[in-house]
């Protein structure tokens, strides 16, 4: 009796045992958040990113590095005065129920997005589409005045505002997918369920349980498929990054896409080569509220920005080595080379203290009349122990630091509107170009919380961008960079960077400065 | 009986009611909305998710929907999560929470109730106190550090059990969050059992029964057991309540996908309709556990009958 029962129970385990053998051509990824939804224009994290670029594929889509190659597009060509693209789609591109991907797809996508109805949250992505923005703000109603035109069933044609030359790269974006005309008409908003969806990607999703996991498996009718390597993904939801490093190191997942901190220095001894640290498009930045004294003084400002030791941030404070941002733009953006930088960028940090003390001075402000300031973060322990270091950094001014943190929704709530003096907040590269980082800075921008605003840099980048030749528009940009710089318009700390942990059974991962990795460029060996 | 149990339900109804209304109206006291990111919404745009979710409404106005659709059965959509509604959710994630959190239940009460008597029978005696000290210590351990530390040991330094996951939903995958969530109740249940055996066998009738020449097993089992139980049993509603919001720690740390960790998350996101949504189903699943601890209580002690 007992025998049999061992036997059973040896039984079990050996069913559990060779299923786990007979999953082991999909990649399982510690994905982090939970996705809140499939469709490309509901979607806003990284996270989403992960699984909806996998499944869907727009004109353009990217490379192993991210750099942006021909997807359902094989090729296109642009008018001399770079406002007219013409896109010549694929042969043979269908949508995984079977029904042709057609220039219509697109067309019926891109006004969909734009709709203020679908409230699309990255809609103005593709504002440099001609009368995107008017549509999308709600001025102009007739959604076929937008841009977007199929010629035919094969060629589609996208008419700009102005020339723009990260169109291109904003077209890998996925607000720019096409989205399955007949399905979203047959099945309303239901088409993107897991049941009915269908995509045009090197994957489809065949299993969703929130909170848990995706599932997707490989695409047959994908024009690329018999490249694709990989049978499939399973992105793990699991926001406590130090339970994902222990199921990692159980192998039950092959690539973690964020890691604790605090255990880098453990990971590069105990698993060498595994953590991967590389420079990510994004600035994590202080905003200063320009429009309240003492803080229009640029002066004020620029004290308390040459007071910041960026050197011991990365290394010391985050322990991950993050680079010292002394511009605006982080380096390495296309058409960009290196960008411009404050002037006081190599002086001793001693001098640096000592000259801020001295402006700090000239302002008014010395031991009897500290300047008081409140410095605002949202609860997270990195922000914590940067926000703590900067204080330090600050009391050798006489400054008397405030520290006040609320959850991430009320803390951009209220920056939002303009409550704050100084505040920490992050932008990462939404396309490869210097204008998405310049545009955080501009009069009028939503996101320009620190209400800086100055003419001559709004018309300099306004120049740039009605410029066709890149680097004319280039210098353009570095004039507008090095106003804002000189003003002190925010307080750049340091450049993001992407934080992955790549099994050694995963060839194919190539780190990049937008940290997108699709699957269709990995493959896992034994 | 069910007069009793009538009665009981009817007088829930205005605490359900209450409940909702506080909590529909101090959510929308709390800074910040759904839709509030780190980049913001063109107005247009936040205009139409507004009118979608009946935001731009008077708060009165929006009350008197959301109390409607409840009424009708309807929890409405999520704020956040906007492939499913508040009420999909809630069923794909309850049959995991369920699953976990109906195991350690039946974990805490046999092992609790072992352990207790086992207690009692040795009380002050060498055994007692290493149990006592191992109890004890599930008490202490909060169980997102007592999760971690289940995970290193079986996990990652023995490899008998995955550290995480729901896998195939094989027992592997839930013994340890099962274990973790069950501990401190067995920990509690096994203390209220020591205590309330050792003074059942202290009275007249279980004297009398050892005065026939009953031996330890049937005066346990037949006379002390059932008298002995009434305090653990009106410990097992708001045990079955934890076991359920408990489990948000366990959930998070092991990835299970139940609904425990909605509580929390949505709130953080101010998803309004999930936060309503959880609170409407957790007040309601608490209130009939306790409702059938109380038809219990009155099979257990014939003293609660007659009154």
């Amino acid at each position: 009796m007992f025998n049999r029962s061992l036997k059973y129970l040896f039984a079990c385990f050996l069913t559990v045992f060779l299923a786990g053998q007979a999953l082991s051509a999909t990649l399982n990824i510690h994905n982090g958040g939970d996705a809140s939804s499939l469709d490309p224009h509901k979607v806003s994290g990284d996270w989403e990113n992960r699984i909806v670029g996998d499944i869907f594929e727009g004109l353009v889509t990217e490379d192993r590095a991210a750099e942006p190659i021909p997807g359902q597009a094989e090729s296109w060509t642009v008018s001399d005065d770079g406002l007219v693209y013409t896109f010549k789609l694929r042969d043979g591109i269908s949508w995984t129920d079977g029904t042709p991907v057609t220039a219509n797809d697109f067309v019926f996508a891109f006004q969909r997005l734009m709709n203020p109805e679908t409230a699309a949250n990255y809609a103005y992505l593709q504002y440099p589409i001609k009368n995107a923005q008017k549509i999308n703000k709600g001025e102009i109603k007739d959604l076929n005045e937008l841009g977007v035109k199929a010629l035919d069933d094969k060629t589609l044609e996208i008419t700009l505002e102005q020339p723009t030359p990260y169109f291109i790269g904003a077209l890998t974006h996925y607000t720019a997918y096409p989205i399955p005309q007949h399905l979203v008409e047959a099945k309303g908003t239901d088409w993107v369920k897991i049941d009915n969806i269908a995509t045009n990607g090197p994957y489809k999703p065949t299993e969703w349980v929130p909170g848990s996991h995706v599932t997707t498996a490989r695409n047959d009718g994908y024009y690329d498929a018999s490249n694709v390597k990989v049978d499939g993904a399973k992105f793990f939801t699991l926001e406590d990054h130090s339970a994902a490093l222990k199921r990692y190191r159980a192998g039950e997942f092959d690539i973690m896409t964020e890691f604790p901190t605090d255990q880098y220095e453990w990971m590069k001894e105990n698993l060498p080569g595994q953590p991967q640290v590389a420079p990510f498009a994004g600035l994590y930045y202080y905003v200063i509220n320009s429009n309240r004294a003492p803080f229009d003084n640029a002066d004020v400002r620029k004290a308390l920005s040459m007071a910041v030791n960026r050197e011991v941030i990365g290394p010391q404070v985050l322990g991950t080595g993050e680079l010292p941002a002394y511009s605006w733009v982080p380096p390495g953006m296309a058409n960009y080379k290196d960008p411009a930088t404050v002037a006081w960028k190599d002086m001793p940090y001693g001098e640096k203290v000592a000259e801020a003390k001295r402006l700090l001075e000239g302002a008014g402000f010395d031991a009897s009349n500290p300047l008081k300031l409140q410095l605002r973060y949202n609860t997270n322990e990195n922000h914590k122990r940067i926000a703590v270091a900067v204080a330090a950094m600050w009391k050798p001014l006489g400054i008397e630091v405030e520290l006040f943190n609320t959850e991430t929704k009320v803390h951009y709530d209220e920056l939002q509107q303009g409550i704050l003096e100084i505040a920490r907040a992050g932008w990462l590269a939404d396309y490869n170009d210097a204008d998405n980082f310049l545009n955080l800075l501009k009069s009028g921008v939503d996101y320009n919380y620190g209400r800086w605003s100055n003419p001559e840099f709004d018309a300099l980048v306004d120049k740039a961008n009605a410029t066709t030749d890149t680097d004319a528009r280039a210098a353009l940009l570095k004039q507008a960079e090095q106003i804002a710089l000189d003003e002190t318009a925010a307080i750049p700390i340091y450049y993001y960077l992407a934080r992955n942990v790549v099994s050694p059974k995963v060839k194919g991962f190539e780190n990049n400065a937008f940290d997108i990795h699709r699957t269709r460029w990995l493959e896992l060996v034994e | 009986m069910l007069n009793y149990a009538f009665k009981r339900l009817i007088t829930t109804i205005p605490v359900v009611w209450i409940a909702i209304t506080v909590c529909f109206f101090i959510l929308r006291l709390a800074p910040g909305g759904p839709f509030d990111g780190e980049r913001p919404l063109p107005e247009a745009v936040k205009r139409n998710l507004a009118a979608f979710y009946n935001l731009d409404k008077p708060l009165v106005e929006q009350y008197l929907i959301y109390v409607g659709n409840v009424l009708r059965g309807d929890l409405g959509p999520s704020f956040v999560t906007q492939d499913f509604t508040v009420a999909e959710q809630i069923a794909i994630g309850l049959p995991y929470t369920i699953i976990v959190g109906g195991l350690a239940f039946a974990l805490a009460i046999i092992a609790g109730v072992l352990c207790g008597i086992f207690g009692a029978l040795k009380r002050n005696q060498l055994p007692d106190f290493v149990l006592g000290g191992i109890i004890l210590s599930g008490l202490v351990l909060p169980n997102f550090l007592l999760a971690p530390v289940f995970q290193l040991i079986f996990g990652l330094e023995l490899n008998w059990l995955p550290v995480g996951g729901w896998g195939d939903g094989s027992i592997r995958y839930l013994i340890l969050p099962v274990c973790v969530l069950a501990l401190p109740h067995i920990a509690r249940i096994s203390r209220l059992m020591r205590g309330s055996m050792i003074e059942v066998l202290g009275t007249n009738f279980i004297r009398t029964a050892r005065s026939k020449g009953l031996n330890d097993t049937p005066v346990v089992w037949r006379h002390a057991l059932k008298p002995a139980l009434t305090p653990v049993v009106s410990y097992l509603g708001p045990a079955a309540g934890y076991l359920l919001t408990g489990s948000l720690v366990v959930e998070t740390i092991f990835g299970i996908p139940g609904i425990g960790r909605y509580f929390i998350n949505a709130a953080l996101n101010r998803d309004y309709g999930m936060v309503l949504g959880t609170v409407i189903f957790y007040m309601v699943l608490i209130i009939v556990l306790n409702l059938i601890v109380d038809v219990i209580y009155a099979w257990l002690d014939p003293r609660v009958r007659s009154q």
